[in-house]
């Protein structure tokens, strides 16, 4: 046997000490032939398509975690951006179509459906503003629909005018969901540069370019990584990177051997593998825990950028080995209610929303899972999301903004959302008003990173 | 076709954990292909290679290890034997 003993006890003990798992396999759905003028078979149609084709994610997904002993937790779907099919629907049937998907995720027992988005970087079309008038009311009526809108790229610019919609679509949405600490937004994200093929959510969706139906493999690990790095406490940094790299490297291939499997058994082809460092609540599953154990007393101090430039970039390289296609938003998620470390960051006041925005220069995505005081105004949601876009649309890199406005919380409170997303202590914003500057509206210029040719 | 895996057996050194062990897979219609077993510290470890073509019903085989991980106090694990290959060569 070429295996040694050491190695099988390796692989037995990041499952089940350290929380390896696959985060999520993700089943790309294109809805273009579904579009109808007939909003009833339109409906219909998007039911069937998606609960035929994804009829067997769940069991096959489920026997090859048995097989492999590995654990996916995640089976999700992601569809065609809703809003090219639309057509001249009304908001009311918009609305009835996100309850159709929440329908056909509840029917597949998948936890997530995302896809429920519109592209509107450089102008909105009438099914884009049609689905934007729904997304409140879409958002508040159903449990498994994720949402994204993209308002920016480097290529175009951003779009503030949709900017300045997404703040007033954030607070309503925001409202709507109150009874449930505005739980709503947190299923809701804003794009810069947005990735076709993200496996993650909330912002997975199936775009253009990609085809009929495709499964996309999200890993995650973080724990692994922190155990690595604690059984080598005294190595200078080049040495810490090459630990991740290693670690990110076997993370990764097990990642894409299951996420093969799946495919393989679905008989629709493997996309590609996201090399996200996906924190969870459970122990030490944390990326904050990864950047102290590089030697910051707490997260958010001085030097946490460049411990987070260093560890995003030496999981790049290990996964980039490991699989051969890699895509998505591939980055470290720094999603602050799903991660035990940003928590006690924020609460040691360590951690701030500065910080935290600095922090997405250099690693993916953006302002994540943020709590926010309820009495925000939507000019600064807004304005926040402008100032994200613009950080990625200026380094030609993803960001994006899931924030939540919680109604009825103000600074130092602490909500909870459950599951998967967490709790988060509550932020405050900068109290000056940003105000003048969203109501101008108008586009922003693509910048002249975007003039490559 | 081979479809292997690799059971790993740890607990407590005691008499017929072997036995109990071989005589599930046998049950289960699993073809050893390998056996290594130490002793470390008086905890007995164990690992075996083995086809699992002509497994039926893996639920069944779960199930089969679960009872004689409660009886003799063992950690028993069975993942297919690719998964290694993957992680650990390049």
């Amino acid at each position: 046997m070429s295996i040694a003993f050491t190695e099988i006890q390796e692989t037995i003990r990041m499952v089940q000490m350290e929380s390896l798992d696959i985060r999520t396999v993700t089943l790309g759905i294109n809805l273009h032939d579904c579009a109808d003028s007939d909003f009833k078979k339109v409906k219909e149609k998007v039911y069937n398509k998606i609960t035929s084709y994804a009829a067997k994610l769940k069991p096959v997904a489920e026997q090859v975690e048995k097989e492999y002993g590995i654990p996916i937790i995640n089976k999700r779907i992601a569809i065609t951006p809703i809003a090219e099919i639309l057509g001249s629907a009304t908001r009311e049937q918009a609305v009835d179509l996100a309850r159709t998907l929440d329908q056909a995720a509840k029917a597949l027992e998948v936890d997530f459906i995302g896809g429920y988005s519109a592209l509107v970087h450089k102008g909105i079309s009438k099914g884009d503003q049609t689905l934007l008038d729904a997304l409140p009311e879409a958002l508040s009526v159903t449990e498994r629909v994720c949402a994204s809108v993209s308002i920016g790229t480097t290529r175009t610019g951003i779009n503030m005018d949709a900017v300045g919609q997404l703040g007033k679509i954030l607070k309503q949405t925001a409202e709507f969901t109150k009874e449930d600490n505005s739980i709503g937004c947190a299923k809701f994200v804003a794009f810069c540069n947005p990735v076709e093929d993200n496996p993650f959510m909330a912002g997975a969706f199936h775009g253009a370019g990609e085809g009929e139906a495709v499964l996309s493999v999200g890993v995650s690990g973080p724990g692994v990584v922190l155990n690595a790095l604690k059984r080598y406490p005294n190595v200078d940094l080049g040495e810490v990177s090459d630990i991740i790299k290693k670690t990110a490297f076997k993370i990764t291939r097990a990642g894409e051997l299951l996420g093969r499997e799946v495919a393989k058994r679905l008989d629709v082809p493997f996309g590609i593998m996201d090399l996200s460092l996906a924190p969870t609540n459970a122990m030490n599953d944390s990326v904050a825990e990864i950047l102290e154990e590089i030697g910051l007393e707490r997260v958010g101090t001085h030097g946490t950028i460049a411990a987070l430039a260093l560890m995003n970039d030496a999981v790049k390289k290990g996964g980039a080995m490991a699989s051969s296609y890699v895509g998505g938003l591939s980055g470290a998620f720094i999603p602050v209610s799903e991660d035990n470390g940003m928590i006690k960051g924020i609460e040691d006041n360590a951690l701030s929303l500065d910080k935290l925005e600095a922090m997405t220069c250099v690693c993916s995505v953006g302002l994540d899972m943020i709590a926010v005081t309820g009495d925000v105004t939507p000019e600064t949601l807004a304005a926040m999301i402008a100032d994200e876009a613009a950080i990625g649309m200026i380094n030609k890199k993803t960001t994006a903004v899931r924030v939540i406005p919680v109604i009825g919380k103000s600074e130092g409170d602490t909500v909870e959302f459950g599951g998967l997303l967490g709790r988060a202590p509550v932020m405050g914003v900068n109290p000056y008003s940003s105000a003048k500057m969203i109501q101008r509206g108008g586009r922003i210029p693509a910048p002249l990173q975007a003039l490559i040719n | 076709m081979q479809k292997r895996a690799v059971v790993t057996v740890v607990g407590k050194d005691q008499i017929g954990i072997i036995a109990k062990v071989t005589n599930v897979l046998a049950d289960n219609r699993m073809n050893i292909l390998d056996i290594s077993q130490t002793i470390l510290q008086d905890f007995f470890t164990m690992m075996m290679l083995v086809d699992m073509a002509n497994i039926s019903d893996l639920d069944h085989l779960l199930q089969d290890f679960k009872k004689v991980e409660q009886e003799l106090g063992l950690t028993i694990n069975i993942q297919r034997e690719d998964v290694f290959q993957a992680m650990h060569r390049v």
